[in-house]
C-alpha cells in the first residue's frame, strides 16, 4: 500500500508537467495563435472573438489556472470548429481506440508468449529461426504501412475482410469484429516483434542460470522447468517492456485509425490538426497521455505482484 | 537499450590503446553476419542516396498524364503513379530525403540530449533529480508519434518542421542514456585523480567522462536513425512532413493510399524502401551493441 501512495505521489510532478505541455500548445503556436487558427483572410474582430474565447488576452499563469480548473471539473473547453464540448466529442471516440488497442494488445502478447517461449526453449532450431527472423522484420516495418498491405491482400484481393468503416460492438458485433481483425494484426504483429525479442532473450538468459540447471538436476521436465521456473522470471522484464510499449502502442493507432479509417481518439487528433482545432487536441492529447501515465502506474503495481523484491527494495 | 554495454566495459576499454579498441572492436563487430549485412544495407542506402541523380531513370518530380497508374514492367521498373511519375526515381529519390531528415532530427536531439544529459548527470542534485529528470519523465509519457504531431502542428508542417519534432521528440531518450551512463563513469578511479590534479569541471566532462560515456550513445544513435526513418515517414503519411508532390517514401504512401485499390505498386515499393533502410540501422544498432558488449570480449 505504501508503495502504491509512494508511486501515485511520484505521478504528480509528471502529470504537472504533462498539463503544462498540453496547456502550451496554443501558446507556443509562432505568431498570433488567432491568425493561426482563423486563417490570414480573418477579419480583426474575428481574432480578438478567437482570443477573448481562448482568454488569451489575460496573463498566461492565469489562463493556465483557469484552464486547469476546468480539466480538473471534466471540462475541457469547446471545439473551435463546431462549439462541441471536446470531453464530450473524446467520450464519443474513446470506446474505439479502448477496443483497438485492447484487441492489439491481446495479440501481441498472445504472439510474442508463444514465440518468445518456443523460440527460447528451441534455441537453434527452425522454430527458434523463423521466430527471431520474423521478429526482426516486424521491429522494422511500420505498421501502417503493413496496413495498407493487408488491405490491398485480404480486403481488395481476397475480398475476406473490410477495408474500412466501424460500427460499434453492441450495435453490430459481427461488422464490428471484423472492421477491427485487420487494424488490429496490423498494429498487433508489429507490436509482438518487439515483445518477443525481449522475451527470448530474457528466458535464454533465465535458462541458463543455475536454479534451472538445479531443477533440471532433481529430474524435472523440460516443460516444467521453463514454464514453472524460468517463464515466471523472464516475464519481470517482459512486464516492464509491455507496460512502457502501451505509450507507443497508443502513439501508434494514431496512424492505424487513419489508414483504416476509425472514428477513434488517434484519429480525432490528426483531423482537429488538419481543422486547427487545437483545444480538441489539446484535450485528446492531455486524455491520451494522463492514461499513459495511469497505465505505466498500473505496470508498477503489477510488477510487485509478480516479483515481490521490487517493492521491499524500494521501500528502503 | 544501453544497459548491455556496462561501466567496466568502458574502463576496460579506457585502458586499451585506441587502435586495439577499434580492431578488438571491427573483429566482433564481423564475426556477425547479420550486423553486416545492415552495415551493407547502409551502405547501399548512403550510396543510393549520394549517387541519385545517376540512378535514377528519370526526374521524380516530372509528371506525365499520358502515363498515370501504369504497373511494374510496363510503366517503368516499380511502375508510374496517380500523377504519371516514375515510382522507381521518387524511390531512389526518397532515400535523400529520409537520411537527412534522420541524420537532421538525431543530430538535433544528440545536440540538446547529450550536453543536458551529461551536465544533470556530472552535478547531479536538484537541478537533475527535480527539474530535468521529471521533465524527461513528462515528456517520455507523451506517446512519441503524438508529441512529434503536436510539435509539427503547432510548428506549421513541412519536413523541416517534421524534423525538428521528430528531434525533439527523441531527446528525453538521449538525456536518459547520457545521464545513466555518466552517473556509472563519474565514479571510477580516473576521474577522481582528473579532480584530485585540479581539472576543471569542463575539462573533466569533455576529456574523461563524455568520451567513456560514448558506447551506449552510439548505439542509441544507429537505432534511433531507424526509427527517424518510420517517424518521418508516418509524419508525411499524416500530411506533417514533406509535401506530397516531394519524393519521400511517406508523402508517396499518403498518395498511394487513394490507390490502393487499383495500384499496389504506389504503396509496396516505398513501404519496403522503409523496411529495408530500417531493417539495415536495426541491425547495425545490434551489431554495435553486441561488439561493444563486454560479454563478447576474447
Amino acid at each position: 500500500m505504501a508503495f502504491l501512495v509512494r508511486r501515485l505521489l511520484l505521478t504528480l510532478p509528471i502529470l504537472f508537467i504533462v498539463s503544462v505541455v498540453c496547456f502550451s500548445m496554443i501558446n507556443l503556436i509562432p505568431g498570433d495563435p488567432a491568425t493561426v487558427i482563423l486563417g490570414p483572410e480573418a477579419t480583426e474582430q474575428a481574432k480578438e472573438q478567437m482570443r477573448e474565447r481562448l482568454n488569451l488576452n489575460d496573463p498566461i499563469p492565469v489562463q493556465y489556472v483557469d484552464w486547469l480548473g476546468g480539466v480538473l471539473r471534466g471540462d475541457l473547453g469547446e471545439s473551435l470548429v463546431d462549439q462541441t464540448p471536446v470531453s464530450q466529442l473524446i467520450l464519443q471516440r474513446l470506446p474505439v481506440t479502448a477496443e483497438l488497442a485492447l484487441g492489439t494488445f491481446a495479440v501481441s502478447l498472445t504472439i510474442s508468449v508463444i514465440a518468445g517461449i518456443l523460440s527460447a526453449s528451441r534455441r537453434g532450431t527452425w522454430v527458434d529461426y523463423l521466430s527471431t527472423g520474423v521478429a526482426l522484420g516486424g521491429i522494422s516495418i511500420p505498421h501502417f504501412w503493413l496496413g495498407m498491405m493487408f488491405i490491398i491482400i485480404f480486403a481488395v484481393n481476397l475480398g475476406w475482410l473490410p477495408a474500412s468503416g466501424y460500427e460499434p460492438l453492441f450495435q453490430d458485433p459481427i461488422a464490428n469484429i471484423t472492421a477491427m481483425i485487420l487494424p488490429v494484426f496490423a498494429t498487433g504483429l508489429r507490436e509482438s516483434a518487439e515483445l518477443t525479442r525481449m522475451l527470448r532473450s530474457s528466458l535464454l538468459e533465465e535458462l541458463g542460470s543455475d536454479y534451472v540447471r538445479t531443477a533440471f538436476s532433481k529430474g524435472l521436465s523440460r516443460r516444467v522447468v521453463v514454464i514453472r521456473h524460468a517463464v515466471r522470471n523472464a516475464l519481470v522484464p517482459f512486464v516492464t517492456a509491455s507496460g512502457l510499449q502501451i505509450a507507443g502502442l497508443l502513439g501508434g493507432l494514431v496512424v492505424t485509425e487513419t489508414v483504416f479509417q476509425l472514428p477513434g481518439l488517434g484519429r480525432l487528433v490528426v483531423d482537429s490538426i488538419e481543422q486547427r482545432d487545437f483545444t480538441t487536441v489539446q484535450g485528446a492529447v492531455l486524455t491520451i497521455t494522463v492514461v499513459v501515465v495511469l497505465i505505466n502506474v498500473l505496470v508498477d503495481v503489477l510488477y510487485t505482484f509478480i516479483d515481490p523484491r521490487i517493492s521491499t527494495s524500494s521501500g528502503g | 537499450m544501453s544497459e548491455a554495454v556496462t561501466a567496466e566495459g568502458s574502463q576496460t576499454q579506457a585502458i586499451q590503446p585506441r587502435e586495439r579498441r577499434l580492431a578488438g572492436f571491427w573483429r566482433r563487430f564481423r564475426r556477425n553476419k547479420l550486423a553486416v549485412f545492415g552495415l551493407a544495407i547502409v551502405a547501399v542506402l548512403l550510396l543510393t542516396a549520394l549517387s541519385a541523380p545517376l540512378i535514377a531513370p528519370s526526374d521524380p518530380r516530372a509528371q506525365d498524364y499520358a502515363l498515370t497508374l501504369q504497373p511494374p514492367g510496363v510503366g517503368g521498373l516499380m511502375g508510374t503513379d496517380s500523377l504519371g511519375s516514375d515510382v522507381f526515381s521518387r524511390v531512389i529519390y526518397g532515400a535523400r530525403i529520409s537520411l537527412m531528415s534522420s541524420l537532421i532530427s538525431v543530430g538535433l536531439a544528440l545536440l540538446v540530449g547529450v550536453p543536458v544529459g551529461l551536465t544533470s548527470g556530472y552535478f547531479r542534485g536538484f537541478w537533475d533529480e527535480w527539474i530535468v529528470m521529471r521533465v524527461v519523465d513528462s515528456l517520455q509519457a507523451f506517446p512519441f508519434l503524438i508529441l512529434a504531431l503536436v510539435i509539427a502542428a503547432v510548428l506549421g508542417g513541412g519536413l523541416g518542421y517534421a524534423m525538428i519534432a521528430i528531434g525533439i521528440g527523441f531527446v528525453p531518450a538521449f538525456v536518459r542514456i547520457t545521464r545513466a551512463q555518466v552517473l556509472s563513469v563519474r565514479g571510477r578511479d580516473y576521474v577522481d585523480a582528473a579532480r584530485a590534479i585540479g581539472t576543471g569541471h569542463t575539462s573533466i566532462m569533455l576529456r574523461h567522462v563524455l568520451p567513456n560515456s560514448l558506447p551506449p550513445l552510439l548505439v542509441q544513435t544507429t537505432l534511433a536513425m531507424g526509427y527517424a526513418i518510420i517517424a518521418e515517414a508516418t509524419l508525411s503519411f499524416l500530411g506533417l512532413g514533406a509535401e506530397p508532390g516531394e519524393p519521400s517514401w511517406g508523402s508517396m504512401l499518403f498518395q498511394a493510399q487513394a490507390y490502393l485499390t487499383s495500384a499496389w505498386w504506389m504503396a509496396f515499393f516505398p513501404g519496403m524502401a522503409i523496411f529495408f533502410a530500417v531493417l539495415g540501422f536495426n541491425l547495425l544498432g545490434d551489431g554495435v551493441r553486441e561488439a561493444l558488449d563486454p560479454r563478447t570480449y576474447d
